[in-house]
C-alpha cells in the first residue's frame, strides 16, 4: 500500500478538527480573543517544522491509537480542554467526515484538491499572524512537491489505503443525515448523476475501429444514471480556485454536530476488534510517537484562569451520559503508556512529556516527575 | 436479463482494491470457493450449489518471525492449473500459495521490502512445464513451474519489461495442437505487455496507456480486453496492438473485468456502483469485433471491488464492494 499517505490523512483530519472547534467555540461564546488564541497554538502546533518533517517521511500509516492519540494532544495545545466523550466525539466527526470527502471523491487525484481546501481554510483562520501563516504556505509548498508528481494510480493506491484505514466506521453525523448524504445505516449515499470525474467521459458510447483505425460504428446504450460532462479541473496550485466542495468547511453554518451511536451496525465492532490486539502499542509506534511528540511545542497556558473547556455536546449532562453508553466497540483506547513493557521507551516519553505543561486541572503528586507525567498523560 | 439471488454473508467486508473477488467451481463436488480480501485477511466461504451449506475459512498473510501478521493483502486469486488447483495471496511482505480449499500452505516465496506483490496471478500452460506467474510492485513478473503435486514450487524466470506496478494479468489457451498460451500483463500507467510462452517467455507486444492506469484485464480469442480508471473499457488485438472498440462504459474507476469464455460475455464493474453485461463477437479470421451492450445492475451506495463469473457461460455472476460483508449474486432470469 501506499507509503505517502499519512501527510495528507494527517492534514485532511487536522483540518476537520479546526472546522468543528471553531464552531464549537462561537456557539459556546468563548470570548474572541481565547478563541483565536486556541486556533492559533492548535495550527502552530500542527505545522511544528520538525514534526512535519517526521511526518513526510515515506512511511506506514499509523495505528488507528497511534493517530488519535496525535490527534488528542493536538486538540490540547492550547488553554482549551475537552473531556473524554467530547474528545471521542470530535474524532468520531473528524474521521466520517475525511471518509465521506475520499468516497465522494471523483477521481482519486482529487483528494489533493480537498487537501488543498482545508489548508486553504486554515490559512484563512491565521491570515492576520504572518508567523504561523508563513508556515502554512511551506505546508502548501511541500504537498505541491510531493504529489503533484504522482501518477493517477499512486494516487488511488492512496485513495485505497485510506479506505482500508476507515474500512467499516459507520458511525452516523446528524449533518450527513440531515443533509441527506448519509442513510440511516450509516452508509454514505453514492448518487449515479452528475458530473463526471475530469479526464472520464459520460457513459453511453461503444465505437468500433477498423483495423486501419477509422471509427465504422457508433452504439448508444444506456447508462442506468443522469451523468453530465466533467467540470474544468481544480488548481494544484498554493492559490487558486479548487472547484470541488469536498474539504470546505460544512459547519460554517451554526449546525449542532451530533452522532447517533445506538444503531451503528455490526461492522464497526469487527473493524475495532482488529485494534484492540493484547500489545496495545508496539514499541515500533511508540517510538514514532515519542518522536513526534517531541516535535510538537506547546505553549505554556500561565495561570489556570485563562484555560477553558469545550463541550462537543449540548449539555454537561449529555456529556456525561455520552461517556457512560458509548458502546465498547466503539473506544479508541487511547495509548495508556503504562502498560507498555518497554521501561527505555517509557523513560524517553517521560522526558519529552516534561516540556509539556497542562492548564492545571490534573492533580499530579509532587514525587517523581516523569511518573507524574505518565501519569497526566492516561488521564487524557 | 439477470436477477438478484440470495446474498453469501462473510466474516469481514470487502476492502477497496481491484479484482477483489476470486470464484472457483468444483463441478465434481457440486460446489464454488469464492474469495475476498479484508486487509490482511482473506475470506473464504464455500458454497453448495444447493444453497444449502456454506463453509467459512480465514487466511492470514504470512511474515518471517512474526506470529499474527498485519501485512496488507493485494489479491487473492485462484489459479487453475492442467492438473491441481491453487489459491495464491500476494502481500505486503511476500506470495503465498494454498491448496484450493485453503486448507494447507504450499509454498511462501518472500520479498525484500518495499517491493510488493501486487496484481494478479494466472495459469500459464505449457507442453512440457506448468506455471503461473504474479505480478510486483517494480514492475517485475514472477514465473513459477509448479508440479502437478506437492510443494515442490520453484521460481523458474523473472520478467522484466514493465517500468511500473502490475495491477493484473491474464492467459489464456488458445487452443491449437501445441497449446501456445498467450499472457497479457497490466501496469499502473495503463500499458498492456503481451507475451508468447515457451521454454522462455517472448515479448511480443507492447500497448501503450496514455499514463491512465489499467485496473483489470482479460484475454480472449486473442483479444486483450482492458478496463481503465477513466472508466473505458478497450478491446485490442493483442498480437498487434490494433485498437479494435473503445467503451465509454463507467462514471469511475473500473476496478474488475471478466469474460464469460463459452458465451463472449464480459462483465464490467466500477466505483460508480455499477456492474455491466456485455456480449463481444470476435472473429480472429476476418478481425471483426462487435460489442453490444445487454444489461446493468446498480449495486446501490457500494463503489464495487470485484465481480466475477460463476461459470463459463456467464449463467451467473457475484459482486462484492467496499465495506460490504456479502457477496452479492445474480443470475440469468
Amino acid at each position: 500500500m501506499s507509503s505517502r499517505t499519512l501527510p495528507l490523512l494527517f492534514i485532511n483530519l487536522g483540518g476537520e478538527m479546526l472546522y468543528i472547534l471553531d464552531q464549537r467555540l462561537r456557539a459556546q461564546n468563548i470570548p474572541a480573543d481565547k478563541a483565536k488564541k486556541v486556533m492559533n497554538d492548535i495550527i502552530t502546533t500542527m505545522f511544528n517544522k520538525k514534526f512535519l518533517e517526521e511526518l513526510f517521511k515515506p512511511q506506514e500509516l499509523y495505528s488507528k491509537k497511534a493517530l488519535r492519540t496525535v490527534f488528542d494532544r493536538l486538540a490540547h495545545a492550547s488553554i482549551m480542554r475537552l473531556n473524554q466523550a467530547s474528545m471521542d466525539k470530535l474524532y468520531d466527526l473528524m474521521t466520517m467526515a475525511f471518509k465521506y470527502q475520499v468516497l465522494l471523491c471523483p477521481r482519486p487525484k482529487d483528494i489533493l484538491l480537498v487537501s488543498f481546501n482545508h489548508m486553504d481554510a486554515i490559512k484563512d483562520f491565521v491570515k492576520d499572524t504572518p508567523s504561523i501563516l508563513s508556515q502554512v504556505d511551506e505546508t502548501y509548498r511541500q504537498l505541491i512537491e510531493m504529489y503533484t508528481p504522482l501518477s493517477s494510480g499512486e494516487f488511488q493506491l492512496i485513495r485505497q489505503t485510506l479506505l482500508i484505514f476507515f474500512q467499516d466506521m459507520h458511525i452516523r453525523v446528524s449533518i450527513f443525515l440531515k443533509d441527506k448524504v448519509q442513510n440511516s445505516n450509516g452508509r454514505f449515499v453514492l448518487p449515479t448523476s452528475g458530473p463526471v470525474p475530469h479526464g472520464t467521459q459520460v457513459p453511453g458510447l461503444i465505437r468500433i475501429f477498423s483495423c486501419t483505425g477509422e471509427e465504422f460504428t457508433r452504439l448508444k446504450f444506456n447508462n442506468g444514471g443522469n451523468y453530465t460532462t466533467a467540470l474544468r479541473e481544480g488548481s494544484f496550485d498554493i492559490f487558486g480556485d479548487r472547484v470541488t466542495k469536498l474539504g470546505t468547511n460544512m459547519y460554517s453554518v451554526s449546525r449542532p454536530v451530533e452522532t447517533h451511536m445506538s444503531g451503528t451496525s455490526k461492522n464497526s465492532a469487527q473493524h475495532t476488534k482488529v485494534s484492540a490486539a493484547p500489545n496495545p502499542l508496539a514499541k515500533e509506534e511508540l517510538n514514532l510517537l515519542a518522536r513526534l511528540m517531541g516535535g510538537l511545542e506547546v505553549q505554556k497556558p500561565g495561570n489556570a484562569d485563562t484555560g477553558f473547556r469545550i463541550n462537543l455536546f449540548a449539555t454537561d449532562e449529555e456529556e456525561e451520559e455520552a461517556l457512560i453508553s458509548r458502546p465498547d466497540e466503539l473506544s479508541y483506547g487511547v495509548i495508556n503508556i503504562q502498560a507498555t513493557k518497554d521501561q527505555q521507551a517509557n523513560a524517553e516519553l517521560a522526558k519529552i512529556m516534561g516540556e509539556f505543561t497542562e492548564s492545571g486541572d490534573q492533580s499530579p503528586s509532587v514525587s517523581n516527575k516523569g511518573d507524574d507525567l505518565l501519569a497526566m498523560m492516561d488521564g487524557l | 436479463m439477470y436477477h438478484k439471488e440470495k446474498s453469501i454473508q462473510i466474516k469481514n467486508s470487502a476492502s477497496a482494491l481491484y479484482n477483489n473477488l476470486s470464484v472457483l467451481r468444483i463441478a465434481p463436488r457440486r460446489l464454488t470457493h469464492f474469495t475476498v480480501v479484508h486487509a490482511n485477511m482473506v475470506n473464504m466461504v464455500s458454497a453448495s450449489w444447493d444453497g444449502l451449506n456454506y463453509t467459512h475459512r480465514q487466511l492470514q498473510s504470512k511474515e518471517p518471525n512474526v506470529a499474527t501478521s498485519t501485512s496488507l493483502i493485494m489479491q487473492a486469486a485462484f489459479c487453475v492449473l492442467p492438473s491441481r488447483d491453487l489459491l495464491v495471496v500476494t502481500s505486503q511482505k511476500g506470495i503465498q500459495m494454498y491448496e484450493s480449499d485453503g486448507s494447507i500452505m504450499v509454498y511462501w516465496h518472500a520479498l525484500d521490502t518495499p517491493e510488493t506483490a501486487t496484481g494478479s496471478v494466472c495459469p500459464r500452460d505449457i507442453y512440457l512445464s506448468l506455471s503461473h506467474s504474479i505480478g510486483v510492485s517494480s514492475g517485475a513478473i514472477l514465473v513459477f513451474d509448479v508440479p502437478s503435486k506437492g510443494s515442490n514450487i520453484t521460481l523458474s524466470e523473472v520478467l522484466e519489461e514493465h517500468k511500473e506496478s502490475i495491477t493484473d494479468m491474464a492467459s489464456e489457451c488458445s487452443g491449437s495442437q501445441e497449446c501456445i498460451a498467450n499472457l497479457v500483463t497490466a501496469d499502473d500507467g495503463g500499458n498492456l505487455c503481451v507475451w508468447k510462452s515457451g521454454e522462455e517467455f517472448q515479448l511480443l507486444n507492447k500497448i501503450p496507456g496514455f499514463d491512465m492506469s489499467c485496473s483489470s484485464v482479460k484475454l480472449w480469442k486473442g483479444t486483450a480486453v482492458a478496463g481503465y480508471g477513466t472508466g473505458q473499457i478497450r478491446l485490442y488485438e493483442a498480437v498487434t496492438g490494433i485498437l479494435h472498440a473503445e467503451i465509454n462504459a463507467h462514471a469511475r474507476w473500473i476496478y474488475s473485468v471478466d469474460i464469460a469464455p463459452f458465451s463472449g460475455l464480459l462483465l464490467s464493474a466500477a466505483e460508480d456502483s455499477l456492474v455491466r453485461v456485455w456480449h463481444m463477437t470476435i472473429t480472429p479470421e476476418t478481425n471483426s469485433v462487435e460489442v453490444a451492450h445487454l444489461h446493468n445492475e446498480c449495486v446501490t451506495d457500494t463503489q464495487i471491488c470485484g465481480a466475477k463469473f460463476c461459470d463459463g457461460d456467464g449463467y451467473a455472476f457475484a459482486v462484492t464492494g467496499y465495506d460490504l460483508s456479502e457477496i452479492i449474486r445474480y443470475i440469468q432470469s
